[in-house]
């Protein structure tokens, strides 16, 4: 345990529904981040990623219940609630939102803003805050001077990074990014990726880049993690995910996104995933599986070691791959 | 009727076509006597669309290629050019001739939890069209609703006919807008980011409709930002920038045999599958120019990594290189130099 920057262990999440009803949303979910680490943490709408950072930073809605644990170097953070959380939150753990880029206040200075945090959690303050806010803004690409300017005189690609400048006033060791790039054109992608592997090389930062785009984790992170009906089905070191992958999801989520120099037949995954406001019985991807036996009816699968770091929650995985895909 | 009406020859025919839209001076511009100005959304653009083809119109945003397709079905009036459907001039047409010719050509557009409105079964949904354009009985609309939804693979339709969008998922709900579109057995299709706003599992099923309709004699012109998919999906691909056609060509040519710097610089930083895959990427510098002021000479000289001086004062022509294939032509100066 020692030594890891982030160990979120057995993490659930559950939101109440109207009639007493409850929609588990993260089913379970471990994984660890070391430091200069940068871990994609890959599924579709709903699988659960988007809740999973949004409980590790404290920042779900009230109507949530979370239960599991999250240590931050070593120390664990949900372990008294609102009151430890609030202490690790930006200052070591800090969260680039899905449209960040339009969470700017439209009124006010960028300088104005990204001195705020700063000075909210007694950083900095007064001319310090102002210098370390130029600081931030040069990080990032941006002329210190551009500090005296509105949001709306920076441009889409822009704000993004303003908004990463922001996450970083506090000098946090982990980033967690959601669909940092979703909005944004690929050239502009392409720069902001660019910038979040520099931070990570440059400053030893932790990303967990949040992302339905497989091919943008392929290309920025070393690990990934994928992620389906509320729980990881599949994790490990990107080159095995893509090359060996154990799941039937990865392989074929894979196989669902088109590649600009592959001829492949582009596929898609017929059903859709299982409402989570229900309980699940067997595994959860069995009615979507070209693969599924009876077993996979019945029984869950859990997360089960297949290589170096690499693990995979499904029956089949390591057994009679190639005999069943033949 | 026209040269085309048996279907020798494109489709559609675009050439020289120009949008640009007034920007607003405000009372206080005015007064001074400001200069007016214009954003030069689409600045000369050609191409054509066969029967039985998808061409894919790819760019960045603002590049111009929603306009442009707004413009080919008149949903916006251009100010120079042509626009050639069938044979016939449609910017010439007034507002009860293109309604008429409208039938033929549909669109189906990026989001469909947007487009499809809220209180509609889906029945009603698909049918608007029919109605509209007064076709046929009661019956023959159940009928031809059910064929249209087939079409788009909601099957079996009986199962979709009585459900409301909220009852369906953002896959089903593009099929339903597709099988709108169908209704009227379009012979165009323009496709505005038809997956971007769906899961990465379902988009294929999508992309392969699309894909059958074409085999099936439709023509598509899809918008994408996407070039993975319109490398995957398209017959040919232009690829816009700053309110322009900078290259134009065979799909498989144009991602393999970039001829454009620009094309090349988009091409480089597409992010790839296989994470051992690394492609070293040229990564452009700055944002597109805004259209208001569109750089002289080249429209792309000010962050190409090529240029040269000549680039500053001309405006290159869309051509094939010399000793190329003729239907792979790109607009730079140096290109197969």
């Amino acid at each position: 345990m020692a030594g890891r920057l982030l160990e979120v262990e057995n993490l659930h999440v559950w939101f109440d529904l109207p009639q007493h009803r409850e929609l588990h949303a993260v089913q379970g979910v471990s994984f660890a981040v070391d430091r200069g680490e940068r871990l994609g943490l890959v599924g579709e709408s709903g699988s659960g990623k988007t809740t999973t950072i949004l409980a590790l930073m404290g920042l779900l809605p009230p109507t949530a219940s979370v239960a599991g644990k999250v240590y931050v170097d070593g120390e664990d953070v949900l372990a008294r609630g609102e009151r430890t959380v609030a202490s690790y939150r930006w200052k070591d753990l800090a969260m680039v939102f899905q449209g960040a880029m339009n969470a700017f206040n439209p009124v006010r200075r960028i300088g104005d803003q990204l001195v705020e945090p700063m000075e909210l959690h007694g950083i900095a303050s007064g001319q310090t805050a102002r210098k370390r806010a130029g600081e931030l803004l040069e990080r990032v690409g941006i002329p210190a001077a551009r500090l005296r300017n509105y949001p709306h005189e920076f441009s889409g690609g822009m704000r993004q990074r303003a908004a990463i400048a922001m996450a970083l006033a506090c000098d946090p060791k982990l980033l967690l990014a959601d669909e940092p790039t979703t909005a944004l054109d690929v050239m502009v992608q392409a720069q902001i990726l660019e910038l979040l592997v520099a931070l990570t090389n440059d400053l030893g930062l932790a990303l967990v880049l949040v992302t339905h785009d497989l091919p943008v984790v392929a290309q920025t992170c070393t690990s990934a993690a994928v992620m389906y009906a509320g729980e990881i089905v599949e994790a490990g070191p990107m080159d095995a995910l893509y090359h060996d992958p154990e799941h039937p999801y990865t392989r074929l989520l894979f196989a669902a996104t088109p590649d600009l120099e592959s001829r492949d037949v582009v596929v898609s995954i017929p059903g859709a995933p299982p409402r989570l406001d229900q309980a699940i019985v067997g595994c959860p991807f069995q009615p979507r599986c070209d693969r599924a036996v009876a077993r996979c009816l019945a029984e869950r699968p859990s997360l089960r070691r297949m290589g170096d770091d690499h693990d995979a929650a499904c029956h089949l995985a390591g057994v009679g791959a190639g005999e069943v895909v033949a | 009727m026209s040269a085309n009406g048996n279907g020798v020859g494109p489709l559609l025919e675009v050439e020289g076509l120009v949008v640009r839209y007034p920007v607003q001076r405000g009372v206080t511009g005015a007064a001074m006597r400001r200069e007016k100005q214009f954003v030069h959304a689409v600045s000369g653009v050609s191409f054509s669309v066969s029967r039985g083809e998808m061409v894919a119109l790819v760019g960045e945003s603002g590049c111009g290629k929603t306009t442009t397709a707004q413009a080919v079905l008149q949903l916006i009036r251009s100010q120079e050019g042509s626009v050639r459907f069938d044979g016939i001039d449609v910017t010439a047409l007034g507002a009860r001739e293109l309604r008429r010719l409208r039938r033929r050509m549909q669109i189906i557009y990026q989001d469909p939890y947007e487009s499809l409105d809220p209180r509609f079964r889906v029945e009603s949904t698909v049918a608007e069209a029919l109605v509209v354009h007064h076709e046929g009985t009661r019956r023959d609309r159940r009928e031809r609703v059910a064929q249209a939804l087939e079409l788009a693979g909601l099957t079996p339709p009986e199962l979709y006919l009585n459900r409301y969008p909220h009852e369906l998922s953002g896959g089903q709900r593009q099929r339903v807008a597709i099988a709108a579109s169908l209704a009227l057995g379009p012979e165009l299709l323009v496709a505005d980011e038809p997956v971007s706003m769906l899961d990465v599992s379902v988009r294929a099923g999508i992309l392969t409709i699309l894909d059958t309709l074409r085999d099936s004699g439709l023509a598509v012109l899809m918008i994408t930002h996407d070039l993975s998919t319109a490398a995957r999906f398209a017959d040919r691909i232009c690829v816009m920038y700053l309110g322009r056609i900078v290259e134009e060509g065979p799909a498989v040519q144009v991602v393999e045999d970039p001829q454009h710097p620009y094309t090349k610089a988009l091409l480089s930083v597409v992010p790839r599958r296989d994470p051992r895959r690394r492609v070293q990427p040229q990564i452009l510098r700055g944002e597109t120019p805004n259209p208001i002021d569109v750089p002289p000479g080249c429209r792309f000289h000010p962050r190409c990594p090529v240029a040269i001086a000549e680039c500053r004062a001309t405006d290159p022509e869309l051509r094939a290189p010399v000793g190329a294939a003729e239907e792979h032509r790109a607009a730079c100066i140096l290109a197969g130099r």
